[in-house]
């Protein structure tokens, strides 16, 4: 919403300067976004009359011209403009002044031997319009010597103020000014409204057949009219909120528009036919809007017809066809109420927005029907002549006394402020509130306003939020206890673990393409207006995401890339909490005691998987490794590992064809670890269990077996440790070896003794148990 | 006591040992099994009683000396073998170590640590809620109806499909404020961090981004209360005293009375940052939690009132860390990472500071 300060005083009896009334908006919750005053870089602009002007004499589309000033010197100018002339009073600028429209200054200068001291102004130049076949052209009798700003009434600072969806009241200046007395900044001045009874009978029938749209349509004709340009005065203001002026008629309604905030339309009485209707559009109807965009409607949607057709989009846009123009003799003026939510709906499907519509959809005056036509017709009668009908009024606008609780006491009780209740029910009743003991009757055109918390919040406002007592949360005693839940502490747990082991978190695109998703099993959500099809499937796995992330930053050079993320899945049946990570690149960059780079594999996807199952408490000794990982993953070289069915984490190398349409880096493993997975730990005790070490020392026994390739070594390992569950403590795999004899593996075997050190007999039978462990697995003691 | 005539010459034999094995010879020739000194000390078992009085200190005397002379010179051969064997032994220390990749936390993380860490010292717990989410919770039980016009100040992702309520990506983490008061028992005091989503998209903008939510709900809590839990909270997160806030009126459907709130900024050696008060930003949305959505809730808006607030956690590291590209969050470039990202020894805390 923007205005003028020049208009503001057409409603507000202040002194306040523009800077005060600023302050005083944002404070009141009238967010100022920014003030400009034209005139600031017009000031130094002057009107002077160009006393003589003559050809120059070496170039003949110049002139040389004399000026006058005021101040009884001739100026000497050089000038271009075809209009001018001796006599012409315009705007001159000296040397030393900034030419807003053409972005330099001015100097002293000599035109094709000609000293030239300034320049004579087009509106161009001075950012005032287009225009710029000429120098500007004052009435002979403007006076010379003074500000032209000064003169053209252009020293007036024009606001900027975001209008909040709930106060409809101010997106007319008057609200603005209500709220600004309120806030003690001057006085509101009476509205005037002119009584026009009108001298004929209106000629058009006005019929309301959808009530719960449009529930009221007051009418009127004026005819006789001239519908030329609005005045001066008019089009400056307007020009100031940022509207083009068009012709008196279309002006005269925006006026009215912006000062009040009632929106109203005018039909050229010539295009309609019989009578006028609110109702219900039919289904596939169309109208050309005056935007000259075709709108399809339907039956949810309220327009304004007659026989013939549709005229307006009713409360949103006018009709091309029924507009009026320069021949416009004679309107048919509609001052309507349509009800907020069907037009919120309407507008909502048509994707159309307009100025009436923001103002309908938050519900304007219902009580300002009369007056807003009477003021309306005032206007055209006023600037394009003419005799207005009597008025037609069909329907009846929603006029409720509405009341809300009022009680002082909530003010402090929720706002925090103590403000006496005398103070309290100043400011509601210089709001337009009524207050009756315990009541608010709240004004017409407050329709935001519907509880005791509206009241607190009108209150403290006015008073200055600044004024609210910083009071300290009440604060449990003694120390702060632990908030954080345990999946909370699992994800900080994990977050850092990977980052201690060298991984980078990024946080990527929740959604992900079409093609991504489906690598992935497809998305279970689909959004219905993506950003791009880039950004329209939201992610199966984070996978992708940290892929194309990884295909990036191979593109801007790096050389080894280990990136991970902590976020969600989203699937069909909830959001998963996942950790996912991906490797490519070098491993180890080459060094002078390794020797040549070496890449990533399974094992380094493995190593961070389970360190950081480790971190998020997962029971890493007892987890099953199931080979190959499902579709997305390399068959041989990828692996599960869970409890049971219930599986906790991913891991190894895509699968060549994922890789390849995801254009993941040469040699990338990668990983999911899905944390909402992992169990619980048992215990939460503080106290661990005592510490008994054993007396002895334990002894090491290695063991080679020659085994089946097919054998995974995991399960020889598993083997050998069940062999003898008291005395093994842990079995480690050292050595694998493919020679002659097939593949062998090599497992050193922890055994720890107890009271007493181990007999070789005892050995011996750990040893034969061991191997006939082994053996049921298909594997062989090497000889 | 004379020394014994034996003496003299072992020592000499043991100063001109050069070697270790030359050494050992003269022990092996005076103190092994038929060494000289040996045989003396044999010999003193066939002696007389007065003779053995004589000659026994001697003897005894000769071998000890002779032991001794042998440690020591044992020990400076020794000495002297090392200080050989060190001259030839030396490593270019100034060589590249092993070293180990740096990983790093991302700012939206670590600060979202930073923000549980004050505010859990506030009394506040850590909420969440699902990010798809239906309309109800994202906006009609936050007083946003339909047809409301602050719905337009959303610019909603939907999600496609038939649901019994539309689904929307949530455009802020207020649903959670719901979730929370629909399922737990009163009073409330939690944070809800996480991503939203809105559909914009340019310089300043990205479709999907973090926010973090505050909710108090209790008996007797007042404006004056938001006012000073926002004034800690930002001063415990910017890590500065002269943090200034202005309180402004504004709407939000969910909060009456409502307020935008600005902090003062200051120029610091060419900077933008948060303190002193040289200009204002908006920083945060907040209010009075509006009676209307308390009462969706199920919880009576006679007993219960509280505040709510609102802010962009991106927006919040920005400020304090000093990024300017909004984008550059989501786009996992490596090298902005392990410029703007945190170790993860930074673990904030209260005794050590939130701040890295």
């Amino acid at each position: 919403m923007k205005f003028s300060l020049s208009w503001l005083k057409d409603h507000l009896d202040t002194d306040a300067d523009a800077a005060t009334v600023a302050e005083t908006l944002t404070r009141i919750g009238l967010e100022v976004e920014g003030v400009e005053n034209p005139a600031e870089a017009l000031k130094p602009f002057r009107i002077v009359r160009v006393v003589t002007a003559e050809r120059h004499p070496q170039a003949d589309k110049l002139q040389v011209l004399t000026v006058d000033a005021g101040d009884g010197e001739a100026l000497q100018v050089v000038c271009g403009a075809p209009n001018a002339r001796a006599g012409l009073v315009g705007v001159f600028g000296g040397p030393g002044t900034y030419v807003p429209g053409s972005d330099f200054v001015l100097k002293k200068a000599s035109i094709r031997g000609v000293e030239s001291n300034g320049m004579m102004c087009s509106a161009r130049e001075l950012q005032l319009g287009e225009d710029h076949d000429g120098i500007i052209e004052l009435p002979s009798d403007a006076p010379v010597g003074i500000s032209f700003a000064d003169y053209a009434g252009l020293d007036d600072a024009v606001f900027d103020v975001a209008i909040t969806p709930n106060r409809q009241d101010c997106m007319g200046v008057r609200g603005i000014a209500r709220d600004l007395a309120a806030a003690g900044l001057g006085k509101l001045k009476p509205l005037n409204v002119p009584a026009i009874e009108g001298s004929f009978d209106n000629p058009v029938e006005i019929r309301i057949e959808d009530a719960e749209g449009c529930p009221a349509f007051f009418g009127r004709t004026v005819r006789g009219l001239t519908n030329g340009a609005s005045p001066e005065w008019m089009q400056r203001r307007l020009k100031a909120a940022g509207q083009r002026p068009i012709s008196a008629l279309v002006d005269i309604t925006n006026y009215v528009m912006l000062d009040l905030g009632r929106p109203s339309h005018a039909y050229d009485l010539k295009e309609l036919k019989g009578a006028i209707v609110a109702r219900r559009a039919k289904d596939g109807e169309k109208v050309m809007a005056l935007n000259e965009k075709e709108y399809e409607l339907n039956s949810s949607m309220t327009v304004i017809a007659d026989e013939a057709q549709v005229h307006d989009i009713g409360g949103i846009m006018g009709g091309e066809h029924s507009g009026v123009s320069e021949t416009t003799t004679a309107t048919l003026l509609e001052v309507a109420y349509f009800t907020p939510e069907p037009i919120a709906r309407t507008g909502q499907k048509l994707g159309l927005t307009s100025d009436a519509r923001s103002r309908f959809e938050r519900g304007v005056d219902p009580a300002f029907l009369d007056d807003g036509l009477a003021i309306l017709t005032s206007l055209i009668l006023d600037i394009c002549g003419g005799e207005a009908s009597r008025v037609t009024r069909a329907g009846q606008p929603p006029v409720e006394d509405k009341q809300v609780t009022f009680d002082p006491e909530r003010t402090s009780a929720l706002g925090g402020l103590d403000v006496p209740a005398g103070r309290q029910e100043e400011i509601l009743e210089s709001l337009g509130f009524r207050i009756d003991g315990g009541k608010a009757t709240v004004p017409s055109w407050r329709r935001d306003i519907d509880g005791p918390a509206d009241l607190v919040e009108e209150v403290t406002r006015i008073v200055g939020y600044d004024a609210i007592p910083s009071t300290a949360l009440p604060r449990q005693e003694g120390v702060a206890k632990p908030t954080a839940t345990r999946s909370q502490l699992v994800e900080r747990r994990v977050r850092r673990a990977a980052a201690a082991r060298g991984l980078d978190e990024a946080v990527t695109w929740s959604f992900v393409s079409e093609k991504e998703a489906a690598l992935f099993g497809g998305s279970a959500h689909i959004l219905a207006n993506p950003i791009s099809e880039e950004m329209k499937h939201m992610r199966p796995s984070l996978i992708p995401g940290l892929a194309a992330a990884a295909r990036r930053n191979e593109d801007r050079g790096a050389t080894s890339i280990r990136l991970f993320e902590v976020g969600r899945r989203y699937l069909s049946d909830a959001e998963r909490p996942t950790v996912g990570l991906l490797l490519a690149g070098d491993s180890q960059p080459r060094n002078w005691q390794s020797g040549k780079a070496r890449g990533f594999d399974a094992f380094d996807a493995k190593a961070e998987v389970i360190a950081l199952l480790e971190a998020a408490g997962a029971p890493v000794a007892n987890l099953q490794l199931v080979m190959g990982a499902g579709e997305t993953w390399h068959p041989g070289r990828s692996a599960t590992l869970g409890l049971g069915k219930n599986v906790l984490a991913a891991f190894g190398e895509l699968h060549p064809r994922v890789a390849r349409e995801l254009d993941t880096p040469a040699g990338t493993v990668a990983a999911e670890i899905y944390l909402d997975a992992i169990p619980a730990p048992r215990t939460s005790e503080h106290a661990r269990s005592a510490f008994t070490p054993p007396a002895l020392q334990a002894v090491t026994r290695d063991f080679a077996f020659i085994v089946p390739a097919s054998l995974a070594a995991d399960a020889l390992v598993r083997a050998v440790k069940g062999a003898d569950k008291a005395l093994i403590t842990d079995a480690r795999l050292f050595d694998r070896y493919e020679g002659e004899q097939g593949l062998s593996l090599a497992i050193e075997v922890t055994l720890q003794p107890g009271e007493k050190s181990f007999t070789d007999a005892e050995i011996i039978e750990v040893s034969r148990r061991i191997v006939a462990s082994a053996e049921k697995l298909g594997a062989q003691l090497r000889g | 006591m004379s020394l014994h005539p034996l003496q003299a010459r072992f020592s000499e034999e043991i100063a001109a040992a050069t070697d270790l094995n030359a050494l050992d010879a003269v022990r092996v020739a005076a103190l092994g099994k038929s060494g000289e000194v040996t045989e003396l000390l044999k010999s003193l078992g066939k002696m007389d009683a007065d003779t053995r009085m004589a000659e026994a200190p001697k003897i005894h005397a000769l071998r000890e000396a002779v032991t001794e002379a042998i440690a020591t010179k044992k020990a400076a051969l020794e000495n002297a073998e090392l200080d050989r064997r060190l001259a030839t032994e030396r490593l270019d220390l100034s060589l590249p170590a092993r070293e180990n990749p740096k990983g790093s936390v991302h700012p939206v993380s670590q600060v979202m640590d930073e923000l549980a860490e004050i505010f859990a010292d506030l009394g506040f717990a850590v909420a969440e809620g699902p990010e798809i989410e239906d309309d109800w919770h994202n906006f009609t039980a936050l007083n946003i109806p339909e047809t409301h016009p602050a719905r337009a100040m959303h610019d909603t992702f939907y999600v496609a499909g038939e649901h019994e309520w539309p689904m929307v990506l949530r455009t802020h983490t207020s649903p959670v404020q719901i979730r929370t008061m629909q399922n737990g028992k009163p009073p409330f005091r939690v944070i809800a961090p996480g991503r939203v989503y809105r559909s914009d998209s340019d310089a300043t903008h990205t479709p999907m981004f973090h926010q973090i939510e505050g909710l108090v709900i209790d008996k007797a809590i007042t404006m004056g209360h938001l006012k000073w839990t926002l004034e800690t909270f930002l001063k415990a997160f910017f890590e500065r005293d002269d943090i200034v806030l202005r309180m402004r009126p504004s709407y939000f459907p969910f909060t009456e009375p409502s307020a935008e709130v600005d902090v003062g900024w200051s120029i610091e050696k060419g900077r933008r940052v948060v303190g002193g008060c040289e200009g204002w930003m908006e920083v945060l949305g907040s209010g009075m939690v509006h009676p209307r959505v308390i009462a969706a809730c199920g919880l009576d808006p006679n007993e219960w009132q509280g505040f709510a607030f609102g802010t962009g956690v991106d927006r919040l590291a920005m400020l304090k860390y000093g990024m300017d590209d909004l984008r550059a969050f989501f786009d996992g470039d490596l090298r902005w990472m392990k410029h703007y990202g945190f170790s993860f020894l930074d673990v904030p805390t209260l005794s050590g500071g939130v701040g890295a």
